[in-house]
């Protein structure tokens, strides 16, 4: 491959090894997607703890990591969503040069179109809110969107016109396969064992069943001082063996990409009312997503209708789509919880924590995921940034509800 | 302009030499004749060269001859336009135009509307039996399910039935010519009054319970570009076929080079002669048909080089005999040429594929490759189906290719042979129809010549580069399209991935235009000799995903565009006010009246205007898009108590009541009020948008929580229109519109309905409503009569100067009597005591919600709090959505916040800016002032009490 400014750019001659799995680790990471790679990460760099081992199913990075539409942004309503999620931005940043790695980070920003009167009080609520708490945002006139991103309908006579949107210039997207193997590569370098094709079956628990001392796999049973699950969706079907149940649903939510274009589409824009998100990637394709399939699925396959609506809504924003070509459609399995923010948290399982619950959200806050809970899983307890999204929120009330509040996708 | 390359009058083929077609291609133009596609009409003309690959720039030739093309892809300018598409699907027109691409296609941004030339539409049907692909099994398979009756939709990616049958020469079933034959099937399907056959429409999809999705690329109707078929099928028989495989070697990119099976395509259907001078190379049986067909059209072949050192020796007789050299246990190690191949370097391999003698030269203009042939399982992997590696058809094939509601048949089951093709189509059929309710039994199979069962391929994916080793073999393409190489896939491997998922997404192999249909395979064998698997079985596949080919964004948006991309739902006055010039506001689907602007009155003016006709004198509403749902049935009294956080089982018939439904969490979720009608029946109101979501939770509680209640919902929102008539001179204008009834505040009290005839004869519900605090009524009619009544009401109260008003004015009222909107005072985070509306949560009964007030996050008493705000300017008007925070403003983030402004306006009967907000602990804050930080200036604004007129309620029953 040459080196076309297209082409995607060489990768390190080295990645990871395949190693077989050790008897015992200090701490054992089931799920080698993106947040369990982070968290191993900061495991080995903030915590100094490399006897580790990241357990994976299928194929690392396999499951939501490759399946994401890769858009990095932190400008949410809630002050706790907020924090969360620009620490993801700011390590973000950091990692290009932190993991020694060209992953195509890209801030070309994020456009939160508005098209209702409500849309826009929300927007605007929201950038006042990000303003006072840190996070850059703008509020834009409809003027102001077309020369941001001039391929954007902005006429008054469409079905729900643009008025106006939220910018966040830091926001953009990154390759996400890129990052899990920038992270992998990290890891293994620190002496994390990563392990693929390893299913966990099971747990190893103490007789009174309060403590969990190591997991039963596909290629033996491993003990573990502690277990981090960042399995998404499977993390309840895990746990579900334990008698701990998580409040988390699975839906499918699809994602697709059109046929390679030229260079158009300078930014990201995302429609929550009008329901689709899109920007072009690198190499030239659109990469557009949606809202979730409404029903329950681990089949990583989901409904035609979605697509459909997803695609007119693309050309009543952006007409010259019309001609674009869908290449490939396909899902990921995304973790909903009551109010639609993770848990990140200490289980009342002894040793036995959870990442999960992220929904649509899981991929940009990747460093803030892995920091937060390798410092849970390290220390045993939250940190100040993690608090608020622990288990008992759902038993308390303390909710962090970004959807009724929140004018965007989750 | 001769077509150069074109064989006279040779039989059999599909060209209409009658009529000529003109186009045009990278600005040259050529013709050609119907029948053609793009790809063989500039073959014909001696153009093979397209676009120059992607990235590494090098000259590049069509592969192919149908959809699983990876070089020759083209940009159509008319007489339609299309981004990208393989020149070898492009069916030939008159007047076509068309450019060609490197990979990658472009967009007009200059196209400000959808082009009209996109518009498509779409069409849902039944089917008893679906076969997609109408080549030798798929025809045989669809004649006998159409004889049995049942609905049998046949799908056909090209233009002509017969499938591969028409690349044949020599081929005879039960007598005929295989021309003859696909046509007397064809003839069998037309006149099967139960079977459609689609043609030019590729099935893209494959979903669950066998729903097929179908692009057709000729329907019958005009202005419509294409069609979606949305198929839902009780049998379906996928007979897609098989692609062939190139083979990876040195160089094994030039334009020139093309697949075995295609160039007989090109010859026996096109009648295109691509090359004069051919080398065929081959590691199967099939190709020996492409030499012998090259020679029989006068074509010159130097040799037949065939990687296996035993070929049947029939084979090996019959192209030596028709004039051509066979070289066994050899491979091509390497070309020559640059804008077109002009040789070839051929040398003995062994049975590890090591090259073991020396290297001979051929020329040659032209290079078939057949490496052997691929099942196209993509459909069949889309709806999860498993794959298996078969070694002696050296091809993935399905595992499990007969279930209940789907059979696999012919090549795309691994099966080649003609004769097997045929028979399997036929049981195929009469068990696909059968199944499905239409009994027939299948025919004796017919007799097959011309067609030997293929004997077993080489499993030859890399013919290795004469020199270094596979980590430097950067001309050895395995996909041509992403001009990704085998060094490519050494690297990959070098890193340590052991993954073919992983490799894919490393070496971008198979994530072209193409999805790597030529590609796909070679890849994995690639890679298994990377990984020193001895079966490229061990490696396994990547996963098949929807479109099986490209689909336009077009295709399947549908006619959901402009004002058609969501339904607009106008009420039936709608008419009325657009003619009295009221500007709009969506909400939800429909268009509401925002204000009615006067006389170059701008949007202030008309509301301050609006809103002193309803204090001062009577205004009106068309209220009609309220969500509206009729709750009907002996439990509707308990139904309606556990959604309502208040009591309305003990409500009288005749009287309303407004009440407050929250989720589970305890949040507020919607409001309206709700009418007794009857003991068993209420007419609940909904918030406009919030309409459907109220149905659907209802719905969801009564079928899944508590199927024992006697209760079903209905909506009736578009069934009523309501006016709402406001202000102190209502009651006059109802007593004029409605005489029968009585109307003084003691015959007719606050949150009372009653039912009535209207001067005009039609009959009404009217309520005592209020959202403004002001006397009002609401006048429910049928919706027919909608704009009879807003008339009457607008005549009636003419006297009175009734003002029409819209959503601006209504939310000023309301606000100006600290009565919230859901959605907009709330956002899913607010519990009734937030909003100050702890007097509408019951004590003594059990409601959704209920039992979270008792968390004690939901119990603190320092939660935000809707509260009133007056900026200390009274000409200020907070924006809505600022932040709110405690005074002194320090500006560093991050800022504590205490809440933010949920509406603002500028009131007329105040006269000045006022606001509502969240605060927290707002109700212990009222009467200290907060800021709202706007970047350049901070305003101060006091908390009060969130209502800010007639906080007594005196006006409610008029004057």
């Amino acid at each position: 491959m040459s080196h076309d400014p297209r082409a995607l750019p060489e990768h390190p001659e080295w990645l990871w090894r395949t190693p077989e799995p050790k008897s015992s680790y200090d701490i054992v990471i089931v799920g080698a997607g993106g947040h369990g790679l982070a968290t191993a990460f900061y495991l080995a760099r903030q915590h100094g703890i490399t006897n580790v081992a990241v357990l994976e199913r299928g194929w690392l990075a396999g499951g939501n990591m490759a399946r994401n539409t890769t858009i990095i942004r932190s400008n949410y309503l809630l002050e706790e969503s907020a924090a969360l999620y620009e620490h993801a931005l700011r390590l973000w940043e950091t990692w290009p040069d932190d993991l020694d790695y060209d992953f195509l980070f890209s801030q070309r920003g994020v456009l939160n179109l508005a098209h209702t009167l409500q849309d826009v009080r929300d927007s605007r609520r929201r950038v006042f809110s990000n303003q006072l708490g840190g996070v850059d945002a703008e509020w834009l006139t409809p003027d102001e969107v077309a020369k941001i991103c001039p391929i954007i309908n902005t006429s008054s006579d469409t079905r729900y016109p643009v008025l106006g949107a939220t910018f966040q210039p830091r926001a953009g997207i990154a390759k996400h396969d890129h990052v899990a193997w920038a992270l992998a590569r990290q890891c293994d370098a620190m002496g994390i064992d990563l392990i693929q094709g390893c299913e966990v079956t099971g747990f190893v628990t103490s007789p009174d069943g309060d403590r969990v001392t190591g997991v039963h796999t596909s290629k033996g049973t491993i003990n573990a001082g502690r277990i981090g699950l960042a399995a998404a969706g499977r993390t309840s079907v895990l746990t579900e063996q334990l008698g701990l149940r998580l409040p988390i649903q699975s839906h499918p939510l699809q994602a697709l990409v059109s046929e390679l274009l030229e260079p158009i589409h300078p930014t990201v824009v995302m429609s929550n009312h009008v329901h689709v998100y899109v920007s072009q990637a690198h190499k030239g394709e659109l990469v557009l997503g949606a809202g979730v399939d409404a029903y329950n699925s681990y089949t990583q396959r989901g409904s035609i209708p979605v697509i459909e609506h997803q695609m007119a809504a693309a050309i009543e924003l952006f007409p010259m789509f019309a001609r674009a070509q869908v290449l490939r459609t396909w899902a990921g399995i995304v973790d909903v919880t009551p109010d639609a923010s993770p848990v990140i948290s200490p289980t009342p399982i002894e040793n036995l924590f959870v990442n999960c619950g992220w929904g649509t959200g899981g991929f940009k806050a990747t460093p803030a995921a892995g920091w937060t809970f390798a410092h849970t899983l390290a220390t045993g307890a939250a940190h100040s940034l993690n608090a608020p999204y622990a288990l008992d929120r759902f038993v308390t009330g303390a909710l962090i509800d970004e959807h009724g509040a929140a004018a965007v996708a989750h | 302009m001769i077509n150069t390359n074109r064989l006279s009058g040779a039989s059999g083929d599909r060209i209409d030499r009658t009529r000529i077609l003109r186009f045009t291609f990278d600005g040259t133009e050529y013709t050609g004749h119907p029948g053609d596609t793009l790809a063989s009409a500039l073959l014909a003309n001696g153009v093979l060269g397209y676009g120059p690959s992607i990235y590494a720039d090098r000259p590049r030739g069509v592969v192919s001859a149908g959809t699983e093309e990876p070089n020759a892809l083209v940009r159509l300018r008319a007489p339609q336009q299309a981004t990208m598409l393989p020149a070898t699907t492009v069916e030939l027109v008159d007047g076509l135009v068309a450019d060609s691409l490197s990979g990658i296609g472009r967009l007009d941004a200059s196209e400000r509307v959808p082009g009209a030339d996109t518009l498509c539409d779409k069409k849902y049907v039944h089917a008893d039996v679906v076969v997609i692909g109408a080549g030798p099994a798929g025809l045989a398979a669809a004649a006998v399910a159409a004889r049995s009756g049942a609905r049998v939709l046949v799908a056909e990616e090209r233009r002509e039935l017969g499938g591969a049958l028409l690349d044949a020469r020599a081929e005879q079933i039960d007598g005929a010519a295989a021309a003859d034959w696909i046509k007397q099937q064809g003839r069998q399907l037309l006149e099967a009054p139960e079977t459609r056959v689609l043609t030019s429409s590729t099935v893209v999809g494959y979903y669950d319970h066998n729903y097929l999705l179908i692009a057709q690329r000729n329907p019958d109707a005009s202005g419509i570009a294409q069609r979606l078929w949305h198929v839902r099928a009780k049998q379906v028989i996928i007979a897609t076929g098989a692609h062939e495989r190139p083979i990876v070697f040195a160089d094994n990119d030039r334009p020139g080079i093309m697949l075995a099976g295609a160039v007989r395509r090109y010859l026996n259907r096109f009648a295109v002669l691509p090359g004069r001078r051919a080398v065929v190379f081959t590691s199967s049986d099939s190709a020996y048909d492409t030499a012998l067909d090259l020679l029989a059209a006068g074509g010159e072949v130097s040799a037949l080089v065939d990687a296996r050192p035993e070929p049947p020796q029939v084979l090996v007789d019959s192209v030596r005999d028709a004039g051509a050299e066979v070289i066994t246990g050899s491979a091509v190690v390497g070309t020559h040429g640059a804008q077109r191949i002009t040789g070839v370097r051929v040398a003995p391999i062994d049975a590890d594929g090591a090259i073991t003698g020396a290297v001979r030269e051929l020329d040659c203009d032209l290079l078939a490759v057949g490496g052997g042939w691929s099942p196209v399982v993509h459909l069949y992997g889309q709806a999860g189906g498993q794959l298996r590696w078969d070694d002696c058809a050296a091809a993935f094939v399905p595992a499990e290719p007969v279930t209940a509601s789907r059979q696999v048949i012919g090549a795309a089951r691994g099966t080649f042979d003609l004769a097997g093709c045929v028979a399997q189509g036929q049981c195929a059929g009469a068990k696909a129809a059968t199944e499905a309710g239409y009994r027939v039994a299948a025919p004796a199979a017919p007799e097959v010549r011309g067609a030997p069962r293929p004997s077993r391929p080489r499993q030859l994916w890399l013919v290795p580069g004469e020199t270094a080793d596979p980590a430097d073999w950067t001309t050895h393409f395995v996909d041509l399209q992403r001009d990704a190489t085998v060094r490519d896939v050494w690297r990959a491997v070098g890193t340590g991935m052991v993954s073919v998922e992983h490799v894919k997404r490393y070496t971008t192999i198979s994530t072209g235009a193409d999805q790597g249909k030529t590609s796909g395979v070679n890849a994995i064998g690639v890679l298994a000799e990377a990984l020193g698997q001895a079966s490229i079985g061990d490696v396994g596949t990547t996963t098949f995903r929807p479109p099986y080919t490209p689909v336009t964004f077009s295709l399947l948006a549908g006619r959901d565009r402009a004002e058609l991309s969501d339904p607009v739902r106008t009420t039936p006055i709608h008419s009325w006010h657009v003619e009295h010039g009221a500007l709009f506001e969506n909400v939800g689907q429909w268009k509401r009246p925002w204000y009615y602007p006067l006389h170059g009155e701008d949007m202030e003016q008309a509301v301050l205007r609006e809103c002193r006709a309803a204090r001062t004198g009577v205004a009106m509403q068309d209220a009609s898009t309220l969500g509206k749902i009729e709750i009907v049935g002996p439990d509707a009294p308990e139904f309606l108590n556990r959604i309502y956080t208040n009591g309305f089982a003990k409500l009288a018939v005749g009287s309303a009541r407004y009440g407050l439904q929250c989720k589970a969490d305890g949040m507020v979720f919607d409001d309206g009020v709700s009418l007794r009608l009857a003991e068993d029946r209420y007419l609940m109101t909904t918030t406009t948008g919030n309409a459907a979501a109220v149905l659907d939770w209802l719905e969801e509680w009564l079928q899944t929580e508590w199927p024992d209640l006697a209760v079903h919902c209905t909506s009736v929102t578009e069934q009523w229109s309501t006016v709402a008539v406001v202000g102190p001179d209502s009651r006059d204008v109802i007593a004029r519109l409605a005489p029968d009834l009585d109307v003084s505040a003691a015959a007719f009290p606050f949150m009372a309905h009653r039912e009535t005839t209207l001067a005009s004869g039609i009959p009404a519900r009217i309520c005592r409503i209020s959202f403004s605090g002001e006397l009002a009524f609401e006048v429910n009619v049928a919706s027919w009569f909608g704009l009879a009544l807003w008339e009457q009401v607008y005549a009636a109260g003419a006297d009175y100067g009734i003002t029409p008003y819209g959503t601006e004015t209504m939310h000023v009222l309301r606000a100006e009597k600290g009565f919230p909107i859901v959605g907009q005072d709330t956002d899913g985070t607010v519990t009734p005591d937030d909003l100050g509306m702890g007097w509408a949560i019951a004590k003594h009964k059990d409601f959704i919600g209920k039992r979270s007030f008792a968390r004690p996050d939901t119990a603190r008493t320092n939660r935000k709090q809707l509260v009133g705000l007056l900026p200390l300017d009274p000409d200020e008007v907070l924006p809505e959505g600022a932040a709110l925070v405690e005074p002194p403003v320090q500006l560093n983030p991050p800022v504590p916040m205490l809440g933010h402004v949920t509406s603002s306006y500028r009131s007329a009967v105040l006269d000045r800016g006022f606001a509502l907000a969240l605060i927290e602990s707002g109700r212990a804050r009222i009467g200290e002032v907060v800021h709202a930080p706007l970047g350049e200036r901070t305003v101060p604004a006091r908390v009060t009490k969130p209502v800010f007129y007639d906080e007594e309620g005196n006006r409610r029953d008029g004057r």
